[in-house]
């Protein structure tokens, strides 16, 4: 289909692309075959949860783009293919990221590592090696207290968003020439450390391309030259994406924005009687369903800190062109509605890039869907549009980037509420007693003072935005020399802008706290070690979620000042900093390393999650809440602000057709106000608890929390009982 | 001008069932009724409350105008025709700004009160709490002769109303009551739709130990509020 000589996924987008304004009544519903394979998928996954939460590791492969033998769920049925190992739901071993992470998530599941694999990695050095080889104490330290948590040093970093689009666009054949006039392009230069980086890379790239033909021939096509029609089109592009989960166990594997690219092959098709509605959906929900069974190995201590097996295959959904017209396809309902004919599932991480231009028909169909599944987050198009064009996606949650032109160094997370009860603590941690930030003197006086407090803290910050960044620049260089995302990278341009992706936890207990202190009377309560073990307040004060400046602002002002800091570090491979607000479920862990601040939260207590207010403090309802979440600066969160909003269907409105139109007034208005992003849950609290009761009862019930979507059975009962109690909103 | 003072309650951002759409519902404090099964016991006083003028009320209803100009703005209570003044200006700022704005009342007030405030709002929430005038004295300490007027004089000037009622097992769900309630207001054109509400435990917890007297009664089922429902859509009445 293309004819234009430089890469270039977006103009032909933009060019071809047929935007609908039509309602859902074209959809067509799942067929048999599909009904078929998502009943044997449904019965596997029934299994695999009784088998503690594993199905199958093939233990004596190094996964490897083409490296395991073909598997089919039903070779007859399916009509995209392509899985990770030889068996659906059977797990990989991806050892490049850290041999002691496969082990131990073996050790786990009561599997050993094939002692040939294990005999490779006494020679082979990994990821995870090279950053323990560098980490300095200090580094040690504030990963073992929970100050910086999440890092992935131990396995693969992910939020790299692979242009899957280019290979059923061009052919494995032109992006392999492409990149081969890319390497010689840097010869005849000066050999630095940085041209001579980037021929290995592309020299890597050109072999995971030709390692990506080989895996598609073994399936039985040649996709060496670009995809002709719809079916062909997704099932290029599943192998593309299915080629960088077979070699890289990322953080978060997200898919881009494929489906209105996809749409044009549909479009054609449909025009030219090659396939009918019916047929093309069937090829969507099969692909979907593949997604939906992207596994990695990983450890219990992982799943501790993100449940129920996350991937964020994150698809971003609409938005507008920069020409004025909407990116909405047929394409776009067709991918949510997989929603309905597979029922509700967390994987794929359905995204709608919301703009209050999308068309009503759509709007509407968002907000049904919505409301029958919790599965859909919503991000503000407008707003990231400015920022990053027409063709960006979303990585993992909240995380925009060029498709194909920018990728991210992913940093996890530094924990602002521990941060301030170093500030309090004269840089002692609360919970170990150790010293860990530079030693200063206790604040004096009975009460704490706001202008003192706050000094130390940005001392504090100081000190940590060093470490973090540091630390991270350890991380990523390593990840690059041993665990480098050879596929992913090749589906891009050579020239990428670099991000330095940090991010914070725990700022609405901050800000809370903060104005406990300056609008309260705070006392802390020492023990002998001079540590702050408990505070007690005196008097009311506002807090953050009530549309209150007092407390707004000092969110918006811890927000700026650690960006800041930020902002003036040294960072690795001259990357952007940037920083998000999200937690997923980490908040859970986050609190429970935390000691209590001075805000009244108890010592091991949750966090909200991502940007959440805490849970109870909003008196005057959601939408406060949401304008206070609005006012956080997204220039200085630009990998993303995350809020959760669940609520019960009654409060919503009385009858499914206000529900649904409250719901697109709360979205319109979230984002008209420059809110970033949403996670929204329209479900019964009752439902919940039923579920927790009765996990047999609900294996498709979808959540979702700071970013993602998630089973809501597979999260720890902790997990459980925290959805319930932080994010609803059910007045009346 | 002169500021007009009013005391309320609470304020509620995102109010999703008192009126049409999303609506920022300002609940005011102070009631002259006491009804039996009041869910918001804590507004009843006339004492107490928070100072607010009309301006900074909107003020505050303002910075929401991204997420209420499709829906609108609530008065509700407390009683808001116990504070005229406040209501009455406030509706006429609203306006001004292009808001919609309803009034969730019971109609007890003289009539040169409701008469303005029903010529001022776009919508009359109108709870009538019982048809039987003894019945309703017996929930609220009063007669129902000044709701069924207001209603009256909504149908007269064709001021939209909803009608809303509370159906409480062993008080008024009683298929004869309903049934008089549902044949009275049948006739009236300014109806646009009747609200049954099912009582509720959800604010027992707030009311004193020794006041409130429905701790026995059970919620309605959902058996009985589908028949409840059938009284007055039988009568060719929009049951929301």
């Amino acid at each position: 289909m293309a004819e234009t000589k430089k890469i270039d996924v977006r103009g032909f987008i933009c060019e071809n692309y047929t935007p609908y304004d039509g309602d859902e009544s074209f959809l067509a519903p799942a067929t048999e075959a599909t009904k078929k394979l998502w009943d044997m998928l449904s019965a596997d996954m029934v299994e695999e949860k009784a088998r503690g939460g594993v199905y199958d590791v093939d233990e004596k492969t190094i996964s490897t783009i083409a490296a395991h033998d073909v598997g089919y769920i039903d070779k007859n049925l399916e009509k995209i293919v392509g899985l990770q190992t030889d068996r659906a739901l059977k797990r990989a071993i991806m050892p490049f990221g850290g041999i002691r992470m496969v082990n131990t998530s073996l050790a786990a599941y009561n599997r050993e590592l094939d002692p040939q694999v294990q005999n490779v990695f006494k020679y082979r050095k990994t990821h995870n090696d090279g950053v323990f080889d560098v980490y300095t104490d200090d580094m040690k330290a504030a990963r073992h207290t929970g100050i910086i948590t999440g890092l992935p040093d131990a396995y693969g970093r992910g939020r790299i968003i692979g242009d899957y689009r280019r290979v059923p666009l061009y052919g494995v054949d032109y992006l392999i020439e492409q990149k081969k006039e890319a390497k010689k392009a840097l010869e005849n230069r000066t050999m630095s450390e940085e041209i001579i980086r980037d021929r290995e890379e592309i020299s890597e790239q050109i072999r995971a391309l030709d390692e990506l033909k080989c895996m598609a021939e073994k399936y039985g096509f040649d996709i060496s030259k670009p995809a002709t029609d719809t079916k062909e089109a997704i099932q290029w592009l599943y192998f593309a994406y299915l080629g960088a989960v077979k070699e890289q166990n990322g953080a978060a594997m997200s898919i881009g924005r494929i489906s209105t690219f996809l749409d044009i092959y549909a479009t054609k098709d449909l025009e030219d009687g090659k396939y009918t509605e019916s047929e093309i959906q069937e090829m969507v929900d099969h692909f979907v369903m593949k997604l939906r069974i992207v596994r990695f190995l990983r450890t219990p201590a992982y799943d501790e800190l993100f449940s129920g097996d996350p991937t964020w295959i994150t698809e971003s959904i609409g938005g507008m062109c920069e020409d004025g017209r909407h990116m909405v396809t047929k394409m776009s309902f067709r991918f949510l509605h997989t929603l309905i004919n597979l029922g509700p599932a967390p994987e794929p991480n359905m995204t709608v890039l919301w703009s209050i231009n999308l068309p009503d028909n759509f709007k509407h169909y968002c907000a049904r869907i919505s409301a029958k599944t919790s599965a859909v987050q919503y991000e503000n198009d407008d707003l990231m549009r400015e920022k990053f064009g027409d063709d960006y996606g979303i990585a993992c949650c909240v995380s925009a980037m060029r498709i194909g032109k920018q990728m991210q160094f992913f940093g996890a997370r530094a924990n602002l509420a521990k941060a301030l009860l170093y500030a309090i603590n004269g840089g002692k941690d609360e919970r170990y007693g150790t010293q860990i930030a530079p030693k200063s003197e206790l604040p004096q006086g009975e009460y704490l003072d706001y202008e003192d407090v706050y000094k130390r803290f940005v001392q504090i910050c100081d000190w940590l935005a060093r470490l973090y960044v540091n630390t991270l620049s350890v991380i990523h260089y390593m990840h690059d020399k041993y665990c480098y995302e050879k596929l992913e990278m090749a589906l891009h341009d050579e020239e990428v802008l670099r991000t330095c992706a940090g991010g914070i936890a725990g700022l609405s207990v901050v800000a809370d706290s903060l104005s406990a202190i300056k609008y309260a009377k705070v006392k802390p309560i020492r023990n002998e070690d001079g540590i702050a073990v408990d505070f007690e307040i005196e008097g009311d004060f506002p807090k953050f979620g009530n549309n209150d400046e007092r407390a707004d602002n000092l969110a918006v002002g811890v927000v700026k000042m650690f960006m800041e800091k930020l902002a003036s570090q040294q960072t690795y491979r001259n990357s952007l900093p940037t920083m998000s607000i999200l937690t997923i479920t980490s908040n859970v862990v986050y609190g429970k390393k935390t000691g209590t601040t001075p805000d009244g939260r108890k010592a091991g207590e949750p966090f909200a999650p991502g940007a959440n207010p805490m849970h109870g403090r909003d008196a005057n309802g959601c939408v406060a809440s949401m304008m206070s979440v609005a006012k956080l600066p997204y220039a200085d969160s630009e990998d993303g602000i995350s809020y959760t909003f669940s609520i019960i269907p009654s409060a919503l409105g009385k009858t499914v057709e206000e529900q649904e139109d409250n719901l697109i007034s709360l979205l319109d208005g979230y984002f008209v106000e420059k809110g970033h992003h949403i996670n929204v849950n329209v479900l019964d609290r009752e439902t919940l608890y039923d579920a927790m009761e009765h996990p047999e009862k609900y294996p498709q019930l979808t959540i979702r929390v700071s970013g993602y979507a998630v089973n809501f059975v597979k999260l720890s009962r902790e997990q459980q009982l925290d959805v319930i109690s932080r994010t609803f909103h059910d007045r009346f | 001008m002169k500021k007009i003072t009013g005391y309320m309650h609470q304020r509620e951002t995102f109010g999703a069932v008192d009126g049409p759409g999303v609506r920022y519902v300002l609940f005011l404090q102070g009631c002259p009724l006491h009804c039996l099964y009041c869910h918001n016991p804590e507004t009843l006083s006339v004492r107490g409350g928070t100072a607010i003028t009309v301006e900074d009320a909107l003020a505050d209803i303002l910075r929401y105008k991204s997420f209420i100009k499709d829906g609108g703005v609530t008065i509700s209570g407390g009683e808001p025709l116990l504070q005229p003044d406040f209501t009455l200006a406030l509706i006429e700022a609203c306006k001004n700004e292009g808001l919609h704005t309803a009034v969730d009342t019971s109609g007890f007030a003289l009539p040169n009160v409701y008469e303005k405030i029903a010529d001022a709002a776009d919508l009359i929430l109108l709870d009538i709490k019982a048809m039987d005038a003894e019945l309703c004295r017996k929930i609220t300490g009063h007669s129902n002769m000044r709701a069924l007027a207001m209603l009256d004089y909504c149908e007269k000037t064709g001021k939209p109303v909803w009608i809303r009622h509370v159906v409480v097992p062993q008080l008024t769900l009683d298929d004869a009551l309903l049934t008089e309630l549902a044949e009275h207001i049948k006739h009236y054109s300014c109806i646009e739709c009747v609200e049954l509400l099912p009582f509720h435990k959800l604010g027992e917890h707030k009311w004193e130990k020794d006041k409130y007297t429905l701790f026995n009664t059970p919620e309605p089922t959902a058996q009985e509020m589908a028949r409840v429902k059938r009284i007055f859509t039988n009568r060719g009445l929009k049951v929301r």
